[in-house]
């Protein structure tokens, strides 16, 4: 903790996190208008009254930009921590038992890899109702991959040390091992993973929300606002600008903070 | 009393088979120090592994007996060899740079070793390991309890090697080459905490080295392996 305290861009970036996630909350207090409210000027530059300007329906952008932060930041987190959880789990017992297990978890990583996740999410979608829970446990269920074959590395050169052997002497046991020892030797990685999956799962919505099957309008996510503005790229940039501007602010906070547990859970690093 | 009878460990490859053990025997009094030399190779540290049962494939203790006490050895359980690790044989090994958690401060990795074996709560596990390490002669140990491994020096990691194996009421320690990677000031100072815990816990050592000099001072009884078998 007192190391994550001294990195000063982790600060910066869990402040900002926390900043958004509590404007998130307070969405419907801190908007000053209704996010799904019709009816002012469209495609309205930003200006005092509307502070990050209309979009092509004359819906307050800065209003949605904030009840958008609900679904995206949750969907970021909900769905990251479930690849992760997945991904470590699977890449932690193929890495560490090897032989067969590792054999048929790496077998269903090619599998899920091969598949393209993006037909797998829609199809789950159109079969069952297109609710925002639904999209997180997708997203998450079809992008651990990733973190299990980094995981899984981790665990193939961390158990080759010495000191596992030597905890073997006395008498620990595998699951002792795997968690309590191998796991954070081969936390570096799953962050860096972490954080740029969070990256993928809020863009995986914003395409599911294109197609009609993410978060249905006129309800704001970050995605589908980033979505809605390509055809008016020319007209009114600022449409693309400020979720763009939002998921990047959010994708590098999760980096700096990522960087912060990893260095300072990391005793060499001073 | 820890007695092996003609073991035998092979290491099978696609177009040979090397016995690294064939046949050996020795026997470890409690209390008594006795040591184990011979050539690079000649099967010292995988008598070490066999005596803990942890030859992995392509390995195997192909026969023989290990006695602990007049109880064999070979052929228990799992679970029941794994109990047995840490609380009544443990191993400590030569690199002491490489054999500690490195993520983990020592503290957490003795007080783990307590809570696993003997599910104690977080205080009281704390307390014992700070006194284990007190025991092996650690400075300061309540801070030292805090540290990682690389902000101690060798000898000090080797003394809390030694501490986390007998923490958990090992009588047996198999000490392999323990003293080969320090200077020879620390190697003295181990062998004088070795010395100590034999007198006066009772412990039993099996010291595997190679310097003949340095078990003719310590060892009650030298074996010479040769040829994966021990000579008296």
């Amino acid at each position: 903790m007192k190391k994550f305290k001294k990195n000063k861009l982790a600060l910066f970036g869990a402040a900002i996190l926390l900043f958004m996630a509590l404007a998130a909350a307070f969405a419907p207090a801190l908007s000053p208008y209704d996010p799904n409210e019709l009816g002012n000027t469209a495609l309205e530059a930003p200006s005092a009254a509307h502070l990050l300007g209309t979009d092509d329906y004359g819906r307050d952008i800065f209003s949605r930009i904030l009840f958008g932060a609900r679904v995206s930041l949750t969907i970021g987190f909900v769905a990251v921590s479930i690849s992760v959880l997945i991904g470590s789990l699977l890449g932690a017992l193929a890495g560490y038992y090897g032989g067969a297990a590792d054999s048929v978890i790496m077998r269903s990583v090619d599998v899920m890899l091969a598949f393209p996740s993006i037909f797998l999410i829609l199809a789950v979608q159109a079969v069952l109702s297109p609710n925002i829970y639904n999209v997180m446990i997708v997203i998450g269920l079809t992008s651990w991959m990733g973190v299990a074959r980094l995981v899984r590395g981790e665990f193939l050169s961390v158990k080759e040390r010495p000191f596992v052997e030597a905890l073997r002497c006395l008498g620990s046991s595998d699951i002792r091992i795997i968690f309590k020892h191998i796991l954070p030797n081969s936390f570096a990685p799953v962050t860096v993973a972490a954080t740029l999956g969070m990256a993928g799962a809020i863009l995986t919505e914003s395409a599911l929300s294109f197609l009609g099957m993410g978060v249905q309008p006129p309800y704001a996510s970050w995605g589908n606002m980033l979505q809605d503005s390509q055809a008016y790229l020319r007209l009114a940039p600022w449409m693309a600008l400020v979720p763009g501007l939002f998921i990047f602010m959010t994708v590098l906070s999760i980096y700096f903070v990522g960087e912060g547990i990893r260095g300072a859970s990391d005793p060499k690093e001073n | 009393m820890l007695e092996i009878r003609g073991l035998a460990t092979y290491y099978y490859s696609d177009n040979e088979t090397v016995k690294a053990l064939d046949g050996a025997s020795l026997s470890l009094g409690k209390g008594q120090m006795v040591g184990l030399s011979g050539a690079s190779g000649c099967g010292k540290s995988t008598l070490g592994l066999s005596l803990m049962q942890l030859i992995e494939p392509p390995g195997k203790i192909v026969k023989g007996s290990i006695k602990l006490d007049g109880r064999q050895l070979l052929g228990l359980p799992k679970e029941e060899i794994r109990q047995l690790r840490g609380k009544s044989i443990s191993m400590v090994f030569q690199d002491p740079f490489t054999t500690l958690n490195p993520v983990l401060t020592i503290g957490d990795q003795l007080s783990e070793c307590l809570r696993h074996h003997f599910s104690m709560g977080r205080k009281e596990a704390k307390e014992r390991a700070v006194e284990a390490l007190a025991k092996v002669k650690i400075n300061d140990p309540a801070k030292r309890y805090a540290s990682y491994a690389h902000e101690l020096s060798g000898g000090m990691r080797q003394r809390v090697m030694i501490a986390m194996a007998v923490l958990c009421g090992a009588r047996y320690l198999i000490a392999d080459e323990i003293t080969s990677a320090l200077d020879v000031i620390s190697q003295r100072h181990i062998m004088l905490l070795l010395e100590e815990l034999r007198t006066k816990e009772g412990l039993s050592v099996l010291l595997i080295s190679h310097n003949r000099p340095l078990l003719a001072r310590h060892c009650s009884r030298i074996y010479e392996m040769k040829d994966g078998k021990c000579l008296n």
